[in-house]
């Protein structure tokens, strides 16, 4: 028996754009129900295929469709420990950032088709076993994101829209080369991911597919040199968006990776382990530091993304056991903890109506209960243990210094310098006297609140017991660190067969 | 088969043809000239629905050897014939026509379908150059139709001058093909050029007509009218000149070179894939910097072309599917821009860009349909114009030519930067003013049909596919 869980999931996103299109006009204020119901029926439906996840290494809740048989497409969605864990966070942050928009009071209508709709995208880039399905998913995820930023964003809007949108667009484009090499080269022709793992590409071959993609989510991680997208987006992106931005679309370029240039070309992965050393660390330091010369809130928020999607790709690069873990880890705290962190740039900028941190001062005694879910969430994202943020970035560096220990040590430095961007923000927003501008400041409420408190739940259970995730994402992970790092006696008997 | 039996497969055309001579007349018996254009639409229906009746499985070749009708030629009249359908249904609405002589007008609308049909089936040399000019001359005097109009005119001269040249070069390569062969039957010159005994002759010969049928298609570097005439032509006729005679003339590159130089394959590639690259390159490095929504829609329109050309420049079966398909796409996506472009401009009285501000507030519908024509000409799932693009693509991938895919690839970013500057304007800028842009029928109708074949066959392609698949081989 097949369930069509996923397809749920999936679709239901669909339903609610449906019944908003349908309002009457000057029902606008009833969208933003109509779409928090959307979001809660969502998790719900991933809470009863959480139900029904298996501890096995294997694709589950599979569902195959013929679509297109002339190109041999099909609709296959299905999950495993990679996905599983990214379905999970899509649909939680889609519920929170969704709490989150209440505050938007234009064009409403509009926002939350464009927000349901990247919903279905997301989910179905994430679930999609089929690479046609899969570009599908992926290119539908743009559109929204456009329009999100451009409508709702910041003053530079229109600038961080279409550059967001061109850059992606970019990248995917290789993509799709990339996905059609793969294609004509796999015997027989077909984009079943299933199928064409089990190929047997020439090293050749798979360095260039490897790099087609590779720059299509490299440039949505975004990995430096590809990265300039990222603070113009975020920055400009009304706080809703620039918390699924930071908690979901960049974790489609990193499960992209995972999903796709490791399963599939795992020779070239090792060809180009080097080289995603080098990126990975010259991405976390090169965006610390620049999160530390950062004035404005967010934009530091955003640099300090870049640091940390850095120590993602360095547990990917260290292609061994505990660094895939702790990539998969990362990716997730790192959903969690700027998500959070985006949240409250945003609680402060509805209220003082700046983000410039030289601004503020002494608010801790201001807004205390906001000061300390601040301090909290930036104790997770330096690193402290106890908290989820230390169990990624500790794993991804184990992981890396059994490969390359000097590499690993300068990123080492990636952790300094969270804690001294990060200290140094409280200490111009929290600490020292307090500004009288802001003596009429209010505290956090309890809207507020409630987006943050799944994700602190979260960040301390993930910090004091990680296996909770590490145990959903491990049989998978064991799985593809056998493709990359095959026992020679394994090696043989595969190579000796037919 | 004789003429006579000919003739009874003919039978559509032949109700064009009646119909379209009375249409002609009927300007002299309606008062109300808007019942001109509706017994010219009902031409249109009449006509498909016969061709529905009439489809036949097997290649037919009529008019001794004149024409054949086989699936190509199905699937191109019925094309024909709904593109000029909605030609029709947007001159309905388009205001500055409506003072002229509108029995002339929608008659060669209609002669302009038969005209387009007949390319799409015939298979003689002297055939299809008729065919051609057929469809050419009647192009020149609609473009030209708002007498009073100064663009208009000069649009007119420009594409008579640049056509005829690029006519008469065609039919200089016909005659030395004709020199050569000693036939003019399209079938049977493969055979007789293999053998031929001066190479450099034949590729002359297909320069040439490479010239006149670029001109058609609007290849570069025989692209220069494209975009004065587009903008100075009516709005209705700048639809159907971007769709119409590009898409049949592709269909008649597709027959010549397959039925005449396919032994010349090595010869003519390289050819192909230069010109595809300079076409889709010119075209939209050039929309970058336009502002006229008519003339930013011609240079795109020229880039399509080089995107179509890939699949020719292939010849593989795959890629000749990609042509065909790519072809049908790009007509529904290309002909709802125009509807929009019409509505638009009958209200706020310009084609400006920049009075498109605002339009999400002023009419949804129309913005959003604007949205689903860009997403689908920039090649975004699940839209159709991303069918026929992933089709393009996966035929110069499979045949390993990696520097033009990368090239398209390049190109089609610098494609969505332009849309997107026209989605920009109608989404993100506000209003001048907030008034409502009404869409009267004939609108609504061309929007429904041009926007279900965007969607439809974007999400169901399988049909289409099929169909074209079951063209291949070509006789």
């Amino acid at each position: 028996m097949t369930s069509h869980i996923l397809s749920y999931i999936i679709f239901t996103p669909l339903i609610g754009i449906l019944v908003i299109a349908f309002l009457p006009k000057g029902q606008g204020e009833k969208a933003k129900w109509i779409a928090l119901a959307t979001t809660l029926a969502v998790g719900l439906l991933t809470l009863v295929a959480f139900s029904q996840f298996q501890l096995i290494g294997e694709y589950q809740m599979v569902e195959e469709a013929e679509w297109i048989p002339q190109f041999g497409v099909q609709y296959i969605v299905g999950t495993d420990g990679i996905s599983f864990p990214m379905v999970f966070l899509t649909a939680l942050m889609s519920i929170l950032a969704c709490v989150a928009s209440f505050g938007i009071k234009e064009r409403q209508k509009e926002y939350f088709v464009f927000y349901l709709l990247l919903e279905t995208g997301m989910l179905g880039t994430f679930l999609s076993l089929d690479l046609f399905l899969f570009y599908v998913f992926w290119e539908v995820v743009l559109v929204p994101m456009y329009f999100l930023i451009g409508i709702w964003g910041g003053p530079r809007r229109e600038y961080a829209a279409i550059k967001f949108f061109l850059y992606t667009l970019a990248g995917s484009l290789f993509m799709l080369l990339g996905i059609l090499a793969v294609y004509f080269g796999s015997t027989p022709n077909t984009f079943d991911l299933r199928v064409i793992a089990e190929q047997d590409f020439t090293l050749r071959f798979q360095q260039w597919v490897f790099m087609a993609f590779f720059l299509g989510f490299a440039i949505k991680v975004p990995i430096f040199p590809f990265h300039t997208w990222l603070p113009d987006a975020h920055v400009e992106a009304p706080t809703p968006v620039s918390v699924i931005l930071a908690a979901v679309l960049l974790k489609m370029g990193t499960y992209g990776l995972l999903r796709f240039n490791y399963m599939l070309f795992p020779d070239a992965a090792h060809w180009f382990q080097p080289a995603m050393f080098v990126l990975a660390v010259v991405g976390i330091v090169y965006g610390g530091f620049v999160a530390l010369a950062q004035t404005d809130f967010k934009k530091m928020v955003a640099y300090s993304s870049v640091s940390h999607m850095g120590f993602v790709l360095l547990g990917l690069a260290a292609l061994n056991e505990v660094g895939l873990r702790g990539a998969m880890v990362q990716m997730f705290t790192h959903g969690t903890i700027t998500g959070g962190l985006f949240l409250l740039v945003g609680v402060l900028y509805d209220r003082a109506h700046t983000r410039d941190m030289t601004h503020f001062g002494g608010l801790s005694g201001q807004v205390p209960v906001y000061a300390g879910i601040l301090i909290f969430f930036s104790m997770a994202s330096l690193g402290l243990p106890g908290l989820s943020g230390f169990i990624g970035e500790f794993m991804v560096l184990l992981g890396g210094f059994e490969v390359r220990p000097i590499f690993t040590g300068v990123a080492c430095l990636g952790i300094i310098l969270a804690a001294s961007y990060l200290l140094y923000m409280i200490q111009r927003i929290l600490l020292g006297p307090l500004n009288e501008k802001w003596s009429e400041l209010t505290d956090i409420n309890g809207r507020e609140i409630a987006t943050l408190v799944p994700l602190m739940v979260l960040v301390v259970l993930i910090g004091v017991y990680p296996s909770v995730l590490i145990e959903y994402v491990a049989p998978t992970l064991d799985k593809l660190n056998m493709l990359l790092n095959p026992p020679d006696t394994l090696l043989s008997s595969v190579g000796g067969a037919p | 088969m004789t003429t006579v039996e000919s003739l009874s497969h003919f039978a559509p055309e032949i109700v064009l043809l009646v119909g379209a001579v009375g249409v002609l007349f009927s300007d002299l018996v309606f008062r109300d000239k808007r019942l001109i254009g509706y017994s010219a639409l009902g031409v249109i229906v009449v006509s498909l629905i016969l061709i529905k009746a009439l489809s036949v499985s097997e290649p037919l070749s009529l008019f001794g050897d004149f024409f054949l009708l086989d699936k190509l030629t199905q699937l191109f009249r019925v094309a024909a014939l709904a593109i000029v359908g909605i030609a029709i249904l947007l001159s309905l609405v388009y205001s500055p026509l409506s003072k002229l002589y509108m029995g002339e007008y929608y008659a060669l609308l209609l002669f302009s379908a038969f005209g387009l049909i007949l390319m799409s089936a015939a298979t003689n040399l002297l055939m299809i150059f008729l065919a051609i000019e057929f469809v050419s001359l009647i192009s020149y005097v609609l473009v030209g139709f708002l007498k009073a109009d100064k663009f208009s005119k000069e649009a007119s001269l420009k594409y008579l001058l640049f056509g005829s040249v690029c006519s008469a070069f065609m039919l200089y390569g016909m005659s030395l093909l004709y020199g050569l062969t000693g036939t003019l039957k399209v079938t049977e010159m493969s055979t007789a050029l293999a053998s031929a005994q001066q190479p450099s002759l034949v590729l002359t010969a297909l320069v040439m007509i490479f010239a006149g049928l670029g001109f058609k298609i609007s290849m570069a570097p025989f692209h220069m009218w494209a975009p004065d005439v587009y903008e100075g032509a009516p709005t209705p006729v700048t639809a159907f000149l971007t769709v119409g005679p590009k898409a049949l003339g592709f269909v008649v590159l597709i027959r010549v070179l397959s039925g005449a130089f396919t032994p010349f394959f090595d010869n003519w590639t390289p050819l192909i894939l230069v010109l595809s690259m300079i076409t889709m390159t010119v075209g939209n490095v050039i929309a970058l910097s336009q502002t006229n929504i008519k003339r930013l829609i011609a240079y795109s329109s020229i880039a399509q072309a080089g995107y179509i050309l890939m699949g020719i420049a292939t010849f593989t079966d795959l890629g000749i599917q990609a042509v065909l398909v790519y072809a049908v796409v790009y007509a529904f996506t290309n002909l709802g821009l125009f509807v929009v472009v019409v509505a638009t401009s009958e209200k706020v009285g310009s084609d400006e860009i920049k009075d498109y501000a605002g339009l999400a507030r002023r009419s949804p519908l129309l913005a959003g349909s604007m949205l689903v024509f860009f997403l689908s000409l920039a090649g975004i799932p699940p839209l159709a114009g991303f069918i026929g693009k992933y089709l393009v693509f996966a035929a110069v991938i499979k045949e390993g030519y990696y520097v033009l895919a990368v090239v398209a690839a390049l190109n089609s970013v610098v494609a969505a930067a332009y849309y997107f500057k026209v989605i920009k304007t109608v989404y993100l800028q506000p209003p001048r003013d907030e008034d409502a842009l009404p869409c009267p029928w004939p609108l609504r109708i061309a929007l429904g049909i041009t926007l279900a074949g965007t969607i439809l066959l974007g999400v169901m392609p399988n049909d289409l596919i099929e169909f074209v698949q079951s063209i291949l081989p070509l006789s």
